[in-house]
């Protein structure tokens, strides 16, 4: 049951593929499936008798089914959709931490997510061991992270602190770390995670200038949120998932519209 | 290097085998394997005066306790038995230490994984690169302990890298067999720490294998893979003795083997990782 054979995954061939030029992200049918057993099952013992009892049951569940989307360079992308919708799954998959078990996803350029922010600091490092830390992960060699070294310093206002480790850090000044660094790389594409929220409103504004910055430059931005109003701000396009279904895509007004429609008042 | 001017590109449907583009993946990303070996060995001991001291303090302490509780029982054949049995120690830490922390980091790292893309294997090898950074560490209490003892250092100390690489091939390779199986049960880490416990009193370190009745010995000899690693390296850095061909052969053999097994058994499976931690 551990190792999904290569059968399985549907080799999509298709002949006339579009390799648009201005496409930033291309998903082309894209399925995820999780399998998940009902009952969780822990230890190796118990495993191993259910086994021999024919007792291990495997559930399938689609996080996300027949998914076709082509995002172009430039654009600033909306995702929108209840909790469990597989708004997280299908930035997962952009980000290449899930591979699609049916379908093609093709993404051209450097990806840095904001999922969370500074989830990979470490509280007994120092600020500034973190930002090469964080740098590496996003695939920066140590060079070219101590040129961007004081520009993130910089952005975060926490030059009184580099020297100190994280966990004298208050939450607020961690996130602000997290989002220099995530954003200072300047990657081709961003994604952001429901994060606008972090940091005080000066920082915010802050946050929102930068990103700002980052489509004037031509990067590509995904952005998901329950905040109508930041989607409406920011994007170009949206999208509207739910159950690992495409709902609704276009128009941010038109797909926020049907979106609206679709809840339970 | 590969900052290249057009973007890199991420295509799902283009894979080529996979343990072959994992060990590209993990060249790629070698700046981040540096900052993970980095990252253990500092935070390690960050809180501590000693600091990184410690690391060759810890085998000097448990070699003494060693020395003091077992010298009578065991050392009576043994010339320089502290020497002995430091030897065999920094060997096995190092084994213990990397397939353990191996595991460890794949399944509590496992949230980075879920978050951003970076090469799975780099936890079993950063694990494997800061036991290594130990146990060269390690080395120098040893020559000193050597020295205090009376055990000649012969310039055949020089050939042990040749058994340092195959202990690192060994541990790679069992490291990643196990982070391989504590994705799934995570159980079999602490399964894992009790066998140590068991595979160290069943090889030769704090006694002689001369010490072990004719039969348990041609078993332990045979079927034991660290008895030949250890003894691989004891007999250029301890003994002072060049290893013979078949020594050599053997740990090789089993350090090869291990370490392929490994690698493409966690190579294949690794796509599914994400979806299992």
């Amino acid at each position: 049951m551990n190792s999904l054979t290569v059968s399985e995954e549907a080799v999509v061939e298709e002949p006339g593929f579009p390799e648009d030029q201005e496409s930033a992200i291309i998903l082309d049918n894209i399925g995820v499936r999780y399998r998940v057993s009902p009952e969780r099952i822990f230890t190796f013992k118990e495993y191993m008798i259910r086994r021999v009892q024919g007792k291990v049951r495997i559930q399938d569940f689609w996080a996300l089914k027949d998914f076709t989307l082509n995002i172009r360079r430039g654009e600033v992308f909306g995702i929108i959709g209840p909790n469990g919708a597989g708004k997280s799954t299908l930035l997962k998959i952009i980000a290449r931490v899930l591979k699609p078990t049916t379908g093609r996803v093709i993404v051209k350029g450097r990806v840095a997510p904001l999922l969370e922010f500074g989830a990979a600091f470490h509280p007994d490092l120092t600020g500034r061991e973190n930002i090469f830390l964080n740098g590496a992960l996003l695939g920066f060699s140590h060079q070219e992270m101590v040129e961007k070294f004081e520009g993130i310093v910089d952005f975060a206002e926490l030059w009184d602190f580099i020297d100190a480790p994280m966990r004298t850090y208050s939450s607020g000044m961690w996130a602000r770390l997290g989002f220099a660094v995530a954003t200072d790389v300047e990657p081709d594409i961003l994604i952001i995670d429901e994060i606008l929220s972090v940091g005080d409103e000066a920082f915010q504004r802050k946050s929102f200038a930068r990103i700002r910055a980052f489509y004037e430059r031509g990067a590509t931005i995904l952005l998901v949120s329950h905040t109508m109003d930041t989607i409406r701000a920011m994007c170009h396009q949206a999208v509207w998932l739910d159950h690992g279904v495409m709902k609704a895509v276009g128009e941010v007004e038109n797909v926020i519209m049907a979106y609206r429609k679709g809840q339970p008042e | 290097m590969d900052k290249t001017i057009q973007p890199q590109i991420y295509d799902s449907s283009e894979r080529g085998t996979p343990p072959v583009e994992e060990l590209r993946a993990i060249l790629k990303y070698r700046h981040l394997l540096t900052q993970f070996v980095r990252r253990d060995i500092l935070t390690r001991y960050k809180r501590s005066v000693l600091g990184v001291a410690w690391t060759m303090l810890n085998p000097l302490g448990t070699m003494l306790i060693l020395t003091i509780v077992f010298s009578r029982a065991f050392g009576g054949s043994q010339p320089g038995y502290a020497a002995y049995v430091l030897s065999g120690l920094i060997a096995w830490n190092f084994f213990a230490q990397s397939t353990n922390a191996a595991s460890l980091h794949l399944v509590w790292g496992g949230s980075l994984i879920k978050k951003i893309y970076i090469p799975r294997t780099i936890f079993a090898v950063s694990a494997t690169g800061t036991g290594l950074v130990n146990l060269l560490l390690s080395l120098v209490p040893l020559l000193i302990v050597m020295l205090i003892v009376h055990v000649p250092i012969r310039p055949t100390v020089l050939l042990v890298p040749i058994p340092i690489l195959f202990l690192v091939m060994f541990s790679l390779g069992l490291g990643l067999l196990i982070s391989t199986i504590a994705v799934y049960f995570t159980d079999v880490v602490e399964m894992y720490s009790i066998v140590l416990m068991a595979w160290m009193y069943l090889t030769p370190i704090i006694y002689s294998e001369e010490i072990l009745p004719e039969m348990y010995r041609l078993w332990i000899v045979r079927l034991n893979p660290m008895y030949h690693l250890i003894e691989l390296f004891r007999a250029p850095m301890y003994e002072g003795r060049v290893p013979t061909l078949s020594e050599f052969l053997i740990s090789g053999a089993i350090a090869l083997v291990t370490l392929l097994a490994g690698w493409l058994v966690f190579t294949e499976n690794a796509d599914e990782f994400a979806y299992r931690i």
